[in-house]
């Protein structure tokens, strides 16, 4: 099974859609993805992702962080999905994804973060 | 596009529960055995139009469906403003026996998703004789809180939209993109913290685990079905029920989520009518009157 790393998989945010980008027009944010000892730091601009920058980082600044490690990501990601792994809330529920920060963006525009964190299930 | 006009009927009972007067919108379809729905936490009886519309249930089954007060087209109870709306399990047999004895259904089988599977093991429970037997669709007999539902009631976040966004990965991934976004859309509907009142049910007066020994499946007979995809009540939750409760029918179904009649009803009914045929034979052989 080749799994892309992380990191790579990703850069798929960078392809939020004219749509995806609607959805969120009210979301500028940063979010700390972590991945074990690995983390990015995501750019939102009014819904676009604008850049993503990989650590390790000195001080690093965000809205809201989202841990996990990699087993996790990688089957979150996984096509066809894995049942308890195919959305953040099912990580949430094996206490395998810890939510960290201010969670007002996350909560407010719940349905814009689930479908931009899933964009990586289409790179495959 | 093709015109038609479904064989559903809506009507509205007026009814009393826990002392005060609600107005209760029911739907009902078909003739024979009285089959009560009850729909999920945050959403209204539109989830079960799949069951509704389904001859090869409305031939045998009387359905009915209804929206639990402050729900769908059902109202909050007078002077609901000055109340903080919290679903407790007395208070849900209460309206369901009472929902039952309005419209005079003789031992109803009682068919409810979610919160409405966990309040079937209360009916098999405390009410054997009143139900004709139960199907408890995603159901468990508890849940740890694994998010804060304050999020789900507060002015700064929309309640809709978030509501929708936490359940929404509650559905099976290759649900139909039409089923999946009308299920959201009921929880979009809800009023402001309506759903998160039903979770107190759910997540806190509604533990179930310790009416299990309690039930007696030949006085109320029990039959369980649960998505796989379903991460609130998982699978394991349900095959802990059956264990715990001899006689208990259970079956996992696949691909689909929490919401089964509601997301993807071709794929449930599959599942669904070998268990309604179970119910009509146990029926015949018990006594109850078809």
């Amino acid at each position: 099974m080749s799994e892309l790393p992380v990191g790579e998989r990703l850069l798929a945010l960078l392809r939020t859609d004219d749509a995806l980008a609607a959805r969120g027009q009210f979301v500028t944010a940063t979010v700390l993805v972590e991945s074990g000892a690995e983390q990015w730091l995501i750019t939102i601009t009014r819904g676009r992702v604008t850049a993503i920058a990989a650590g390790p980082f000195v001080m690093p600044a965000w809205t809201f962080a989202l841990r996990s490690d990699e087993d996790a990501w990688q089957r979150f990601w996984s096509a066809p999905p894995v049942p308890g792994y195919h959305d953040l809330f099912a990580l949430l529920r094996r206490k395998r994804l810890r939510i960290e920060g201010d969670l007002h963006p996350l909560m407010s525009n719940l349905l814009y973060f689930k479908d931009l964190l899933a964009l990586p299930v289409e790179a495959r | 596009m093709k015109t038609s006009v479904e064989a559903v009927t809506g009507r509205y009972l007026h009814v009393g529960i826990g002392g005060a007067e609600h107005r209760v919108y029911v739907e009902e379809a078909g003739a024979g055995v009285p089959l009560l729905c009850l729909h999920t936490a945050g959403a209204d009886s539109r989830q079960f139009r799949g069951v509704l519309n389904d001859e090869a249930v409305t031939s045998r089954f009387r359905v009915i469906a209804f929206d639990l007060p402050w729900h769908g087209k059902s109202s909050p109870p007078a002077g609901w403003y000055e109340t903080r709306y919290q679903l407790s399990a007395a208070a849900y047999q209460d309206t369901v026996l009472a929902v039952a004895g309005v419209l005079d259904l003789d031992r109803p089988v009682v068919m409810g998703c979610s919160i409405g599977g966990r309040l079937v093991l209360y009916l098999a429970a405390r009410h054997p004789d009143r139900v004709g037997g139960v199907i408890g669709l995603q159901t468990g007999g508890h849940v740890e809180p694994y998010y804060d539902t304050q999020w789900l009631n507060r002015p700064d976040v929309h309640g809709g939209l978030v509501c929708a966004g936490i359940v929404s990965g509650l559905i099976g991934p290759s649900a139909p993109g039409a089923d999946r976004w009308e299920t959201l859309w009921h929880y979009m509907q809800g009023g402001p913290g309506v759903f998160q009142g039903d979770l107190y049910f759910y997540k806190v007066d509604g533990d179930a685990r310790g009416l299990l020994a309690e039930i007696d499946t030949a006085r109320c007979p029990v039959f369980l079905l649960t998505g796989e995809f379903d991460y609130s009540c998982t699978p394991d939750d349900t095959l802990a029920i059956q264990r715990a409760v001899p006689g208990a029918h259970a079956q996992v179904m696949p691909g689909l989520g929490h919401f089964p009649m509601s997301e993807d009803y071709q794929r449930f009914r599959s599942h669904l009518l070998p268990v309604l045929d179970q119910v009509l034979a146990g029926r015949d052989e018990r006594g109850v009157p078809a």
